[in-house]
């Protein structure tokens, strides 16, 4: 600290925990002790709260004691002379600041007051769920579960690199729009807040249409200070999450963010006791401030990684116009934490990063497309011989697409032929797979689906500032080289609009489609002599190991066998090592001495044992990031499948979000399991236990989006009509519902063998 | 015969120069006049007397010489030294045997006054020795700690238990050399032992034994007094304190603690806050009780309690000097026998209270822990009776004192770096690592009027500060550096150099940090060995760059400390002349010893012992071994013009300029 922050920290803390109290006891007069508190979507009640504390908030009362230890942790303000240390304590009343913050944000929500109102127009690209109000007319407030867990595996495997708490109003909304335009260029999470005389970041970004939510990377949380909470949240919900932390862990929370959690706090225009005393509460996380104004530093390092805060007063910053000041600005902000980013530099005339990926292009918006219900897209990756393919040559063989008039539509195929000494025909499905991310990345570009059910649009913005057909191929070659270098050496890239040509690379593709779904169903997992282990989620869950195998593919539903073989051929000392089997214990329970070895190894000694293929005996354990929760119903002797966007109530008297914490940081808990949905499909599911016949119980969305998959496992499983036996939350939501339904639908699991 | 100084001479304390300008008005003796009257012996100053046996005292000066029963002059050297650290060890041992005692009939309901102040660092302290502490009464906790802590005094085998509180390493190497002491008394006895006539005659044998002997004090004896010190009367954090004369109020009573054991000094401060105590001053016409201390026992009640200190050692005749104290209340340890008679010459009751400690014409009233407060009001109230008895013309009271923030315990440096959350030493490993501070030394030790009194103390405090070493101090050093305006957070912003000062700025703190009393020197131990266990400056204490210093010294306990410090892995440097100094100029290798606890020891334990009595040398080679051990652990050259940068001082600047020149100034345009 410096004594002058350390002075308006203090007092800012002291001015918010008694602002606290006061909106407390009139909730409690108002509202009652026993009025239900809690923010959307989580499992960990007020998070920052329940991590710091081990308090789980329920209820209004639950809040008096919270406040209480807030105020201990106050301090008197530094004296003008012959003072006292103030670090720890500007430190203390920084947390004191973030506990009277969650509490006013949850008696804002008691009061209705939060998610904070917009006007009508403003819209959510991606959101947290609240009852009928969905993404129109309000702010996102906090982060519910369901996105944190989906973000998860970016967040581990680092091409989410971390987050960016921006707070307050920058100088001009040109230059709001370049910061985080920079941010998402470096697939850094941005969460917005705050306001300097009444004017928000969230506004300037709002008026010059940039789309705020989920899907770009940018969530707007509130217009002022307090709402920044919510980034702390997340943050500790992260480490509860990913990392195995306790609630009340508080420490080892706290840690566990200054060491994986990359994320800082950008302070936008005037900083106030308020924002000195929240950013106090911040720096316990290990997240340096920046801000752009003059503001005392404080460079020496220790409780952040390095400096703990940066002034970087706008006006001075060297730069020839605002928009290079503001590119220097978030430059700046990355190097103080210290975070890992990988910028793509990909030649294209639109902005390009993986923040971009969750664009849509909406019709309105729509320049071409590809694919989809009018024209045919197809995309198609095989190997040849390295002279045969001359890298960065990419042709456009046919027409562009200037002549199709706006909204049109054409066909076209992308075919992508790779060269490499390392590389196998093995890896053509894995990289193929890539195009969709690839494609993605480019700002306003929408890829969706893969093979010849590809359907891409390109939106009018990104078409009026150059972009054509050719740069597919540049995002193609620069993206292969950059992520698989290690097996590509050389890229070359055709793009068929010529209707004759297209048919006939169509008719090659198909042929290689069919070719690798033969491959990939005769490849079993006992005809390969080694798994893999997978460990990428292990800087953020320490102790779990996923352990992948042809039919089993990791629970994160983003590394099958193939991808983790071709990780490896890429990176020999990364996260996927073969795992050789060695000689088989139980083939029908999934245990070999090669997986129990590397088990115990992998999971530091947490995990003695694992089996492939049972939930009931060591089952495998689950970083956090699982797609989906497959749970024992004992009454039921089977089992139900709850799907992370599924965030009803399920049988089991537990939302997913509680689930999750049973399921995750890398515990074995026999009868839970968190799998990828891909897993479902495959014959090994859960066949010690009796496979998929087990399943009574499905989210419905889960059951709808992979309808023809399960479709054609109960007729492999001979038994054409069981999907239609098993329940869904639109049905189901007791366990005596549940009993009735399998009942009346004759389900198998009835009349199966016990599970226990 | 020495040669008479001049008064500046003496003492640089202005406080000290004007007491000592009236001592020669009143013709009275001191400390400082004795010491140009007493010229020091020079052989017993080389180390080279035996005074073991009745066959002497033997005195060898000359080449070749043995005394009678053949004693080489290394094996005399070594022998008189282990027999100085052996006494310094046993005075911080005896101290922390009482406390032990004291937090025994604490536990038990049976001491007077007396209670559990800080619950949390007693379940810490326990937890070092798996005693349970969960669902346990404090009491009840306190009564096993008691128990295993008297325990270390009397063991006889095995391991004195807190030397497991050292790094790995050092317990490791600690064992290989043999040299883990079992138990307290033991290890002294065995000192005692050893050096008699007849018995171990290798001089690097016996010194081996010094340094168990010492280890026995730093990490058993004087730790155990530490830790009950803080559990029963608090761990110290800062507090705003005052020290030097000037603290001695006309219009009160004044009673100066003086001594070592805060079990006495602690009851004396809650009886003078007790109504009929205050009542019964004002009765005899004063304005009320004024405590102060000197010594050690001022620095217990001032780093906890924020009573001032009215001086160091050489200041417990000058108090008394001013005329104004009603009572000076002494209990063990650097208590001179001149102030009975000194005192004659004022009111002044000089009152023993320890059964260890009497001093023929004093007033004895034995302190007894099972009726403490009644002593202690007792005590007062002689104090009281006494102030009609002050000679008004008699009084004269320097004005001038310093505030100071006192009370950085390890527990207390280790929650300034990070808060309750986050408390650890890593923001001030890191501090080193980079380079804004240069390295760490610990200034500590005595006075000793044979130099000029703080003047070596604060000439190289204040030059290390401006090279960027952060300062600690423990003792009468500490109370130097605190009359001098150190130990503010000012100084932090304008005594240093340019790193640490964003150091300072940055946790709020003085640059010199005053962290107890001469037994709290295992404060230092304990913070040494948090931040060789942080990481990234070595895995032992004597890979930190880091330097103990003790430029005034002048008792046995100063030597133990050394040596104890030098067993842990520090550099020590001692100012003033060396007890085993030898005759190099005349008498080859009879400074022998000298340099085998500097090289022979640095080879064994990575830490020496130095003498040096030129202040530039003492600071030259502090930082060079600063210097050295950085290099050594591959951390950047310390460059003082790198840092400095952050801070509020421009902020401050803007600040005062009129608003809208303030806003353009601070925000910008970004704020419209």
């Amino acid at each position: 600290m410096s004594k002058y922050i350390a002075t308006r920290a203090i007092r800012g803390a002291n001015a918010l925990v008694t602002e606290a109290e006061v909106m407390l006891n009139k909730a409690l007069k108002e509202k009652g002790a026993e009025t239900p508190v809690s923010f959307p979507n989580t499992a960990y009640y007020l998070p920052t709260i329940l991590g710091m504390t081990g308090i789980e908030v329920t209820k209004l009362s639950d809040l008096p004691p919270v406040l209480e230890q807030a105020r201990k942790m106050l301090h008197p303000l530094p004296s003008g002379k012959h003072w006292t240390p103030y670090l720890g304590e500007t430190l203390d009343s920084g947390m004191s600041t973030l506990l009277a913050a969650e509490v006013i944000e949850a008696i804002r929500f008691v009061y209705g007051l939060q998610p904070e109102r917009m006007p009508e127009d403003f819209t959510l690209a991606g959101g947290t769920t609240y009852g009928g109000a969905n993404g129109h007319g309000h702010l996102n407030g906090p982060i519910d579960d369901i996105q944190l867990r989906s973000w998860g595996i970016q967040l581990v495997d680092g091409r989410m690199p971390g987050f960016a708490a921006i707070v307050g109003c920058a100088k001009s909304n040109e230059v709001a729009v370049k910061i985080v335009r920079e941010l998402q260029r470096r697939n850094i999470l941005t969460f917005l807040s705050g306001n300097v005389n009444g004017r928000s970041i969230i506004d300037q970004l709002h008026e010059e249409g940039v789309e705020l939510g989920y899907d770009t990377y940018t969530v707007p949380f509130g217009t002022d200070t307090l709402s920044a909470i919510y980034a702390l949240g997340f943050a500790t919900r992260s480490a509860l999450t990913f990392g195995g932390m306790k609630p009340g862990m508080s420490r080892e929370i706290l840690n566990y963010n200054k060491d994986r959690v990359f994320a800082f706090v950008l302070a936008l225009g005037e900083v106030d006791d308020l924002k000195y005393a929240a950013a106090a509460g911040a720096i316990n996380y290990g997240f340096p401030v920046i801000a752009d104004t003059v503001i005392p530093e404080i460079l020496p390092t220790g409780v952040t990684t390095y400096e703990h805060v940066v002034s970087m007063p706008f006006d001075q910053i060297d730069g020839k116009d605002d928009l290079e000041k503001a590119e220097r600005l978030v430059q700046k902000c990355i190097e103080v934490r210290g975070v890992k980013v990988k910028v793509s530099n990909v030649d294209v005339p639109v902005p390009y990063g993986s923040a971009f990926e969750g664009e849509v292009v909406r019709k309105a918006d729509l320049r071409v497309e590809f694919g989809g219900k009018y024209a045919r897209c197809f995309e198609y990756l095989h190997m040849a011989k390295l002279d045969e393919v001359t890298d960065g040559k990419i042709e456009v063989v046919g027409p562009d697409f200037s002549s199709v008039e706006p909204q049109g539509h054409m066909d076209m195929g992308i075919v992508i032929k790779v060269a490499g000494r390392q590389m196998q025909a093995d890896f053509e499905p894995v990289l193929e797979r890539q195009v969709h991310y690839f494609v993605n990345g480019a700002s306003g570009i929408q890829h969706v689906g893969q093979r010849d059910i590809a359907w891409i649009r390109v939106s009018n913005p990104a078409a009026d500032k150059g972009f054509n057909l050719e740069h597919f191929g540049k995002v193609l070659h620069a993206r292969f080289h950059e992520d698989f270098g290690a097996i590509v050496d050389k890229v070359q890239v055709t793009i068929y609009t010529d209707p004759k040509l297209h048919a006939e690379w169509l008719e090659k593709a198909r042929e290689a489609y069919d070719f690798r779904n033969k491959r990939l169903a005769d490849l079993t997992d006992d005809k390969v002599d080694e798994f893999y282990s997978c460990t990428l989620c292990q800087s953020f869950a320490p102790d779990h190991v996923c352990v992948v195998s042809p039919e089993r593919l990791g629970l994160c539903g983003a590394y099958n066998w193939l991808d983790c073989k071709a990780s490896f051929s890429i990176n020999p000392t990364g996260p996927n090592q073969p795992i050789k089997l060695g000689k088989l214990i139980d083939f029908q329970k999934g245990y070999w001495e090669g997986t129990n070895d590397y088990a115990k190894i992998g999971s530091h000694g947490a995990v003695p044992e694992v089996s492939m293929y049972s939930i009931m005996e060591n089952p495998m354990t689950a970083c956090g990031c699982f797609e989906c929760i497959v749970m024992l119903i004992p009454e039921a002797n089977g089992v139900m499948v709850v799907s992370r966007e599924d965030t009803a109530m399920t049988p089991a008297g537990m939302t997913f979000s509680t689930l999750a914490g049973i399921a995750g940081g890398g515990l074995q808990t026999p009868g839970v399991m968190g799998v990828g949905k891909f897993y479902l499909i495959s014959p090994k599911f859960i066949s010690a236990d009796g496979g998929f016949k087990r399943i009574v119980w499905m989210s419905s969305v889960l059951k709808e989006s992979m309808a023809d998959e399960f479709r054609a496992v109960c007729e492999r499983e001979g038994d054409p009509d069981l999907l239609d036996k098993i329940a869904d939350e639109r049905n189901v939501n007791t366990v005596e519902d549940l009993l009735a339904w399998l009942e009346a639908h004759n389900h198998p699991a009835m009349v199966m063998d016990p599970m226990f | 015969m020495a040669k008479k100084r001049e008064i500046n001479e003496y003492s640089t304390d202005p406080a000290a120069q004007q007491m000592l300008i009236r001592a020669e008005e009143l013709g009275i003796g001191t400390a400082f006049t004795r010491a140009d009257a007493m010229a020091p012996c020079n052989i017993g100053s080389a180390g080279m007397c035996c005074k073991q046996c009745g066959m002497g005292p033997c005195r060898l000066t000359k080449e070749g010489d043995v005394g009678v029963c053949g004693a080489t002059i290394d094996t005399i050297q070594a022998r008189n030294l282990t027999r100085a650290i052996a006494a310094g060890s046993a005075a911080h041992s005896d101290h922390g045997r009482d406390m032990a005692f004291l937090l025994k009939a604490t536990a038990e309901g049976e001491a007077e006054g007396y209670m559990i102040r800080d619950i949390a660092k007693l379940r810490m302290v326990a937890g070092y020795y798996d005693i349970p502490v969960d669902g346990r009464a404090p009491e009840e906790i306190a009564n096993d700690l008691a128990d295993l802590y008297i325990a270390q005094f009397g063991q006889q085998r095995g391991e004195a238990v807190p030397i497991r509180r050292a790094t790995k390493k050092r317990q490791a190497l600690w064992r290989e050399r043999d040299v883990v002491p079992r138990g307290v008394d033991r290890e002294v006895v065995e000192a005692l032992h050893r050096t008699h006539i007849g018995d171990d005659q290798e001089p690097e044998h016996i010194l081996e034994h010094a340094i168990r002997t010492s280890l026995a004090d730093g990490w058993a004896g004087s730790m155990i007094a530490t830790d009950i010190s803080d559990i029963l009367f608090g761990t110290p954090a800062p507090v705003l304190g005052q020290a030097n004369l000037g603290v001695i109020k006309a219009d009160m009573v004044n009673v100066v603690v003086h001594g070592h054991e805060p079990s006495l000094s602690e009851m004396i401060v809650a009886a003078s806050q007790t109504p009929d105590v205050i009542e019964y001053a004002k009765a005899a016409g004063a304005n009320g009780i004024n405590l102060s201390g000197i010594c050690c026992t001022a620095n217990e009640i001032l780093m906890r309690q924020g009573i001032p200190a009215a001086g160091n050692f050489l200041h417990q005749e000058l108090a008394i000097m001013t005329g104004a104290v009603e009572a000076m209340v002494v209990d063990v340890q650097c208590v001179m026998q001149a102030l009975v008679g000194l005192a004659e010459n004022f009111h002044t009751k000089i009152i023993t209270t320890s059964p260890k400690v009497k001093i023929k014409g004093a007033t004895h009233i034995e302190f007894e822990e099972h009726k403490a407060m009644t002593i202690a009001k007792e005590i007062l109230k002689a104090a009281i009776d006494n102030f009609k008895n002050r000679d008004n013309s008699m009084t004269q009271i320097p004005d001038i004192k310093e505030d100071l923030i006192p009370g950085f315990s390890h527990e207390y440096i280790n929650y300034m770096l990070g808060g309750s959350y986050r408390a650890s030493f890593r923001p001030l490993n890191d501090a080193i690592m980079s380079g804004r501070i240069r390295g760490v030394a610990a200034i500590v030790g005595c006075n000793n009027p044979r130099s000029s009194q703080d003047y070596l103390h604060n000439l190289v405090t204040k030059e290390l500060l401006k090279q960027d070493v952060l300062v600690v101090q423990t003792g009468c050093g500490a109370i130097s550096s605190a009359k001098l305006g150190l130990m503010l957070g000012e100084a932090g912003l304008s005594e240093v150099g340019a790193g640490l000062r964003e150091i300072c700025e940055t946790v709020g703190i003085p640059p010199v940090l005053h962290m107890g009393s001469c037994v709290d020197n295992t404060r230092i131990l304990t913070v040494l060995t948090q931040m060789a266990e942080t990481g990234g400056l070595g895995d032992d204490i004597d890979q930190i760059p880091a330097v103990g210093l003790a430029p005034e010294w002048m008792s046995e306990k100063a030597l133990a400390i050394a040596t104890y410090c030098v067993a842990s892995g520090a550099y020590v440097i001692f100012g003033g002349a060396s007890p085993v100094g030898g005759m190099p100029d005349r008498v080859s290798d009879s400074d022998a010893v000298l340099k085998y606890i500097s090289v022979g020891w640095e080879e064994k334990y990575g830490g020496k012992l130095e003498f040096i009595p030129d202040p530039q040398m003492m600071i030259k080679a502090t930082l060079e071994h600063i210097d050295k051990k950085r290099a050594a652990l591959g951390l950047p050259e310390y460059d003082p013009t790198r840092f400095g940068r952050s801070g509020d001082a421009e902020m401050l600047k803007l600040e005062a300029l009129p608003l809208a020149e303030k806003r353009k100034a601070v925000y910008g345009l970004a704020a419209d």
